[in-house]
């Protein structure tokens, strides 16, 4: 094995793993505390979602009589392992005018990670699958529907800030060329619609309400998650804060130009906003919308938001 | 105290086993997520799944067919968990005691580590059960 893929592998765990984790569930200490907060409750301490992944990691893990005992046990690994490798690919965007080249390895584009942010739900479909519970394969299946749904829009939307930052898949260069803003106007209404669509992409794929029917607390119990517990469990709820910060991250990385470290503190500063910003926004929509049945929401990505991100792609074309 | 105990009494995630009640208990025991007691201040919140459970709570008198229901969803949660029985009607079968299909006490099926007494309970006898439970577990 040559001396690089040592240090490609200790990039992956240490960004990619020890770092995203930590921000993960610091952005899932925002989201719990702006719920609470919402619901004018004190909420919970800062070190709050450390505790919980802790506590995961030292309970039993239940393994149920008649499922399929190793995918039920691998998937939360691929889950995470795909987070990981996404959220890689995000922070070497983000850290490319600091970090040697000889680190980052792969230096990534838009489709990797489209293909790797679809991978956490595709685990939990197998992991669900596996568990041989009716509740959970009712949640798998509805997790199943909602990746078909939510993918076609999603990828139509980022086509715009390809197309606006000069047909490029290089998530550094969509960045430098901050798409939001290309246009004489110092907006761009194309940007604009494609925003709106992918915002509420990222909803469905954070699977938070009012897209969570894959879990629904209150109506399948946790669904696709109810048989895990222990350390898979944990693992699931870590990939879920991982993502919670790749996906906004993600975002604001290639339609609002994203954190680029090289241009002085008060950039930095800004981009930390925009990403607490796209966070907030999340869990206010998630505090404030019921909870839309899978075929509504089926209906709802196929229809009006791949309408609209056709429109934003017909417009980006026109120059707008 | 070992540093699993210390993990586990900070994020204690509440599992809610309804044995037939009347729904007093119940609705005190949502009293607690309310903004007034607000207990996930100190991480505790309600979960739908036994797998997900760290504490049960068990309201209501149980009966022969519930009880031994309780003891197979009490052997379905992952260990170490700790059992809380509120209410009257949990801990001793309260006025439902002399009835032909009641089994007081629920902890002949299932080791329950503390009991809060009343009819309902108030949310600060809870609180205090909770308090006085990770005593004893940080105790141990």
């Amino acid at each position: 094995m040559r001396m690089e893929y040592g240090i490609y592998i200790l990039h992956v765990i240490g960004i990619g793993l020890v770092g995203t984790s930590v921000v993960g569930l610091i952005t899932s200490w925002i989201d719990r505390k702006v719920t609470a907060r919402v619901q004018m409750r004190q909420g919970p301490v800062f070190l709050q979602p450390f505790y919980d992944i802790i506590k995961y990691m030292v309970k039993e893990t239940c393994v149920p009589a008649g499922g399929s005992q190793m995918l039920f046990l691998f998937a939360p690994l691929v889950g995470l392992a795909a987070a990981a490798a996404a959220s890689t690919i995000i922070w070497n965007a983000l850290l490319a005018p600091v970090l040697p080249v000889h680190i980052q390895g792969f230096p990534g584009d838009l489709i990797v990670v489209i293909y790797l942010l679809t991978m956490p739900a595709m685990a939990v479909v197998l992991g669900s699958f596996a568990s041989r519970n009716p509740l959970a394969s009712l949640g798998g299946s509805r997790e199943m529907k909602l990746i078909l749904a939510y993918e076609l829009p999603f990828v139509i939307a980022l086509m715009v800030p390809v197309y606006k930052a000069g047909v490029t898949i290089r998530l550094t260069e969509i960045a430098a060329s901050a798409p939001l803003a290309a246009s004489p106007w110092g907006f761009a209404p194309s940007v604009i619609l494609a925003l709106i669509v992918a915002i509420l992409c990222m909803q469905a794929k954070l699977t938070v309400v009012p897209f969570d029917a894959p879990e629904a607390e209150t109506e399948l119990t946790g669904g696709a998650y109810v048989e895990y517990s222990g350390p898979p469990l944990g693992m699931f709820k870590l990939t879920r804060a991982m993502m919670l910060f790749t996906m906004p991250m993600f975002l604001v990385t290639v339609f609002c130009g994203g954190i680029v470290m090289d241009r002085g503190a008060l950039k930095i500063v800004l981009g930390v906003l925009k990403y607490v910003g796209f966070v907030v926004g999340i869990v206010l929509i998630r505090n404030t919308a019921p909870r839309v049945r899978i075929d509504q929401a089926v209906r709802f990505f196929w229809g009006p938001m791949t309408f609209l991100a056709l429109l934003a792609f017909v417009i980006a074309v026109l120059g707008y | 105290m070992s540093f699993a105990v210390n993990a586990l009494t900070r994020s204690l995630n509440v599992f809610h086993l309804a044995g037939s009640p009347c729904n007093n208990c119940d609705i005190e025991i949502l009293e607690l997520l309310t903004p007034r007691y607000d207990v996930e201040r100190f991480g505790m919140v309600l979960v739908g799944s036994i797998r997900h459970a760290d504490l049960i709570l068990l309201s209501g008198a149980f009966n022969r067919k519930a009880a031994i229901r309780a003891r197979r969803v009490y052997e379905q949660a992952p260990k170490p968990v700790v059992v809380v029985a509120i209410g009257g009607c949990a801990c001793t079968g309260g006025i439902f005691r002399d009835s032909y299909n009641i089994v007081p006490p629920i902890n002949r099926y299932i080791p329950v580590d503390a009991y809060v007494a009343g009819c309902p309970p108030k949310p600060e006898a809870m609180i205090e059960a909770a308090v006085a439970l990770i005593g004893k577990l940080k105790g141990a």
